[in-house]
């Protein structure tokens, strides 16, 4: 048993309705109760689909549990078929109905349909949403996907499937638009695209393309491996988020292809190498970042915040255990511990601890880091309404790197900014007080644990400490204190604490302020 | 309207019109929703659901509620391990408890709420509390409710949370009168009807759920309860049991049903009709008059609601009366037929009752009817848009105060601001 505020995924059904949602003419039947149901408004509300996703749900109630579960879910199956008139079915269990038992995929197959009927395992006390959806997917590809045609046509360009995408995805939308572009401008045609879009005749032609882009491992890793081993195709798994990312996808496709690479990486439309050099983006050297998503985005946005800004990363993490291993790398190499957690109270103890000056996460770290005060820029799933902006906002590619500059950087304060309110502290309109414009105005919210009962629900963050005993703060170190500019007090102070506590110091004086500054400052 | 005639069975219901009673999918909340609300209404109670994933994130998707730093409910998530006996499932809880509890020394009362899985494994949470409530009472007390999608509908589910208070209550054996509005409400709702009983001279009277665990009314033969709201039938009996009589109203929303709650107060007290009269007077004709502007822009237009909160009928009720609004399907989840006694009387002859659901075939009698607003939930709001139906999302109207008079434009105004929209873009 496992206490839970906040998930940052979803059961595995859910995973398994992101599949059949981005699909056409695909049906899931899910043996489940009516609060399943719920499910819907994920796609309808959160991503502003304008259809319902195709997801038939049994709704059995406790009267029927004594009597017959199956006849019902067999009902649905019959009225989905006739009513929909899907290509293939998928058919399963929630966590309630896995319980009872029923068998789906044997009561769907005894009905006889027309069509595939393809049965998932989902064992949903085991397992989360992206495991559902890699599973679906696979379990979709293996089923439907047949093998190439003896002689494959010859054709002028290289040819290729994106695996990967499916609704609810943090901008799966605008990434497969601006692969298409860049692989079309590398000479590469697009076989299909799956599951985004694609129908069950796409799934049963994958195999007669080149090679498979792994847009996002947590979902396609499963099925681009069986398409490898059945098949013999190769696959690609760099994701292209960021700059050298991109350039590092480009030139394996060219490697994989035989295309020339050159034109490409020269015309690149990439504006983020110029404008992180040029002199205005040198305020933000340094700056202490937090980053934690699912594995794919967690990962790039590392390598991004590091080379491509020059930021210092001091915390990275995942709530993707199955990609455990490799966020755990790359936090050796940046020399930070991983963070490898669902626990959302964990990530907000380890901002805390941190006191980064940006956090980079999912919506639950902007919530995080709103009552905190500090920076945020949400790249990574679960998401959000405003996950899914009107504009064209991708993050693969070179124009995705354009995106991501500008909204990891909109959350930072202007250098001129920071330095008037570092010079001026005490302005009655400018102040230390005043939380600054760009992260909506308004009182601040103390980032310490004394914040005087400012945060909203109290205990939240009270109990985060080391358990060290606290050193009191004369009067004149806490005024010397409240003129260091917020987004640096927390720092300060943390630091000051650790600098006393070492030294046996039993009051801490603006003397000890200052020379804990001298000892940390490099 | 007629209905497929297939799934429909055409009953005689008290007012001599049909109802369409069905059978098979159901586009609705289950009763751990009401945990959204309720955690915000009483301050010092959390709600611990002992369930899986799929309660989890169905809480915190359901009403995007992700604004709390760390908010009055959690899920204790049953894992595989779990499954394996249930000794141990009882020990995990036990362990999950005392975390809890350790973290959170506010707590002063602890709902166990049961879930979809929780029932199917027949986990024992009432035995669960009882066992808690021995090891932390006096400083919280344990209480347990199912919040189960096999066994409650949306709204139910604060149905049996404040079923499972009412053991609760304290002994009320005095021969003074007093009066227990059942159901939560908006606190400025609250306020003004405790404002308006006091004016009418009614009283002592209390609120259930209370915004404080500590502050639990009593209750006996002398208590007089009138509901808030229409989905309080465990509720109701758990009270009746108690010796609490139920004071026959329609429920508060619009002037009219207000005014005929407040009239039902007023009767048993024996207020004299004409202070009655002068002390609503001012309300009643502010809320008339506020209603006013809603009507010229809702009179005449066609209303179809998909159940949802059992709200459906009282809501028709002040649509079709003080707006004008015509009725086409109404649907609720569950028709109770003695609770809604007031309300049903007052509905127009032509409207189609329906109770339960076939979302699909729903789904078709709604597109066939073509009415000018739908009533439906988030799942099916968007996709109606799409197809240039006008929606009014229903969780709004439990989340924005719609009761008394002062609201009674603002009900209106969630029902008239979709199609001024629709209206006003011009793309």
């Amino acid at each position: 048993m496992q206490l839970t505020v906040w998930t940052y995924e979803g059961p595995p059904h859910v995973g398994a309705m992101r599949i059949a949602t981005a699909m056409k003419d695909l049906h899931y039947v899910l043996h489940a109760p009516q609060g399943d149901t719920y499910a819907d408004l994920l796609f309808t509300m959160i991503e502003r689909r304008a259809e319902r996703p195709p997801v038939t749900y049994t709704t059995f109630q406790a009267r029927d549990l004594g009597a017959d579960t199956a006849d019902l879910f067999q009902t649905s199956v019959r009225e989905t078929w006739e009513r929909f008139e899907p290509k293939a079915m998928i058919v399963g269990a929630s966590c309630t109905a896995e319980l009872i038992q029923d068998d789906p995929g044997g009561l769907a197959e005894a009905l006889d349909l027309p069509i595939p009927v393809i049965p998932l395992e989902l064992p949903s006390y085991q397992r989360k949403e992206n495991w559902g959806a890699s599973e679906t997917f696979y379990q979709i590809v293996r089923a439907l996907c047949a093998p190439p045609p003896e002689d494959k046509p010859q054709r002028l360009r290289p040819c290729c499937n994106l695996l990967g995408a499916t609704a609810l995805g943090f901008r799966h939308r605008d990434d497969v638009e601006e692969l298409r572009k860049l692989l079309d401008q590398l000479g590469i045609d697009i076989n299909v695209v799956a599951p985004w879009n694609a129908t069950p005749a796409d799934i049963a032609r994958l195999a007669d393309a080149d090679f498979n882009v792994v847009m996002y491992p947590e979902i396609a890793d499963t099925a681009a491996r069986w398409l490898k081993r059945m098949h013999g195709q190769p696959f690609i798994d760099i994701v292209p988020i960021g700059v050298s990312a991109t350039r590092d996808f480009i030139e394996a496709v060219a490697e994989l292809t035989g295309v020339d690479p050159e034109p490409v990486l020269e015309a690149g439309n990439a504006r983020l190498p110029w404008y992180s050099r040029s002199i205005d983006s040198t305020y933000l050297t340094g700056k202490r970042v937090f980053i934690f998503g699912d594995a794919t985005h967690a990962l790039a946005a590392a390598r991004i915040a590091r080379e491509e800004l020059a930021f210092e990363v001091v915390g990275l993490g995942t709530y993707s255990r199955e990609f455990a291993r490799e966020v755990r790398a790359l936090a050796k190499e940046l020399g930070v511990d991983a963070l490898i957690t669902d626990d959302y109270l964990e990530v907000e103890a380890r901002v805390i601890e941190l006191q980064p000056e940006m956090v980079l996460g999912t919506q639950m770290e902007r919530h995080i880091a709103k009552r905190l005060g500090i920076g945020c820029a949400v790249i990574s799933a679960p998401v959000h309404v405003q996950d899914y902006p009107a504009a064209y906002s991708p993050q693969m590619g070179f124009e995705g790197a354009n995106t991501i500059f500008d909204t990891w950087v909109h959350p930072l304060m202007m250098g001129l900014e920071e330095h008037l309110l570092g010079m001026f502290s005490e302005d009655f309109e400018f102040s230390n007080a005043a939380r600054p414009s760009h992260l909506g105005g308004g009182a601040r919210i103390e980032a310490e644990p004394d914040g005087d009962g400012a945060e909203e629900e109290g205990t939240a963050v009270s109990d985060q400490a080391d358990g060290a005993e606290e050193i009191p703060w004369s009067d004149d170190a806490q005024k010397t204190l409240s003129r260091i500019p917020f987004f640096v007090r927390g720092k300060a102070r943390r630091n000051t604490e650790t600098y006393a506590r070492e030294r046996g110091i039993d009051t801490i004086t603006s003397e000890t302020l200052y020379d804990a500054k001298a000892h940390f400052g490099r | 309207m007629s209905a497929d005639p297939a799934p429909t069975q055409p009953l005689i219901d008290a007012r001599g019109g049909g109802v369409i009673r069905e059978r098979g999918q159901r586009e609705v909340f289950c009763g751990l929703t009401g945990i959204v609300w309720l955690h915000r209404k009483i301050q010092d109670a959390f709600f611990l659901v002992v369930g899986s994933r799929t309660c989890a994130h169905l809480i915190q998707s359901a009403a995007g509620v992700m604004i709390f730093a760390e908010p009055r409910f959690a899920t204790a998530i049953i894992g595989e391990r779990d499954l394996a006996g249930l000794a141990d499932l009882n020990d995990e809880l036990d362990r999950e408890v005392d975390r809890l509890l350790a973290r959170r020394p506010d707590i002063r009362m602890l709902f166990l709420v049961g879930s979809c899985p929780s029932e199917v494994i027949k986990l024992d949470l009432s035995r669960a509390a009882e066992r808690l409530s021995e090891r932390f009472m006096p400083e919280v007390r344990v209480l347990n409710y199912s919040g189960s999608g096999i066994e409650t509908t949306f709204t139910q589910g604060e149905d049996a949370c404040l079923a499972a208070l009412v053991p609760e209550l304290s002994r009320d054996d005095s021969d003074q009168a007093s009066l227990l509005v059942v159901g939560a409400l908006a606190d400025i709702v609250e306020d003004q009807f405790r404002h308006l009983f006091d004016e009418l001279g009614i009283g002592p009277v209390a609120f259930l759920p209370p915004t404080s665990s500590r502050d639990l009314p009593a209750v006996g033969p002398s208590t007089r309860y009138l509901l808030a709201q229409p989905f309080l039938t465990d509720t109701a009996r758990a009270l009746e049991e108690r010796g609490a009589l139920r004071l026959d109203a329609p429920f508060p929303l619009g002037e009219e049903g207000t005014t005929g709650w407040l009239k039902a107060a007023a009767d048993a007290w024996g207020v004299d009709p004409g202070r009655f009269d002068a002390r609503t007077r001012q309300a009643r004709q502010r809320a008339r008059r506020a209603l006013e502007r809603h009507k010229q822009e809702l009179a005449g237009k066609r209303v179809f609601f998909f159940p949802d909160s059992q709200l459906e009928v009282p809501l028709a009720r002040f649509l079709a009366r003080e707006l004008d609004m015509r009725l086409t399907e109404v649907g609720t989840p569950y028709l109770h037929r003695e609770h809604l006694a007031a309300e049903l009387a007052l509905l127009p002859d032509d409207v189609q009752l329906s109770e339960g659901q076939h979302v699909e075939r729903q789904i078709d009698r709604c597109r066939a009817a073509a009415p000018d607003v739908v009533v439906c939930g988030l799942g099916l709001a968007n996709p109606f848009e799409a197809e240039g139906i006008t929606t009014k999302w229903s969780i709004e109207l439990l989340f924005t105060p719609v009761q008394g008079y002062e609201q009674a434009a603002d009900c209106a105004e969630l029902f008239a601001r979709p199609l001024r929209r629709r209206e006003a873009l011009a793309i």
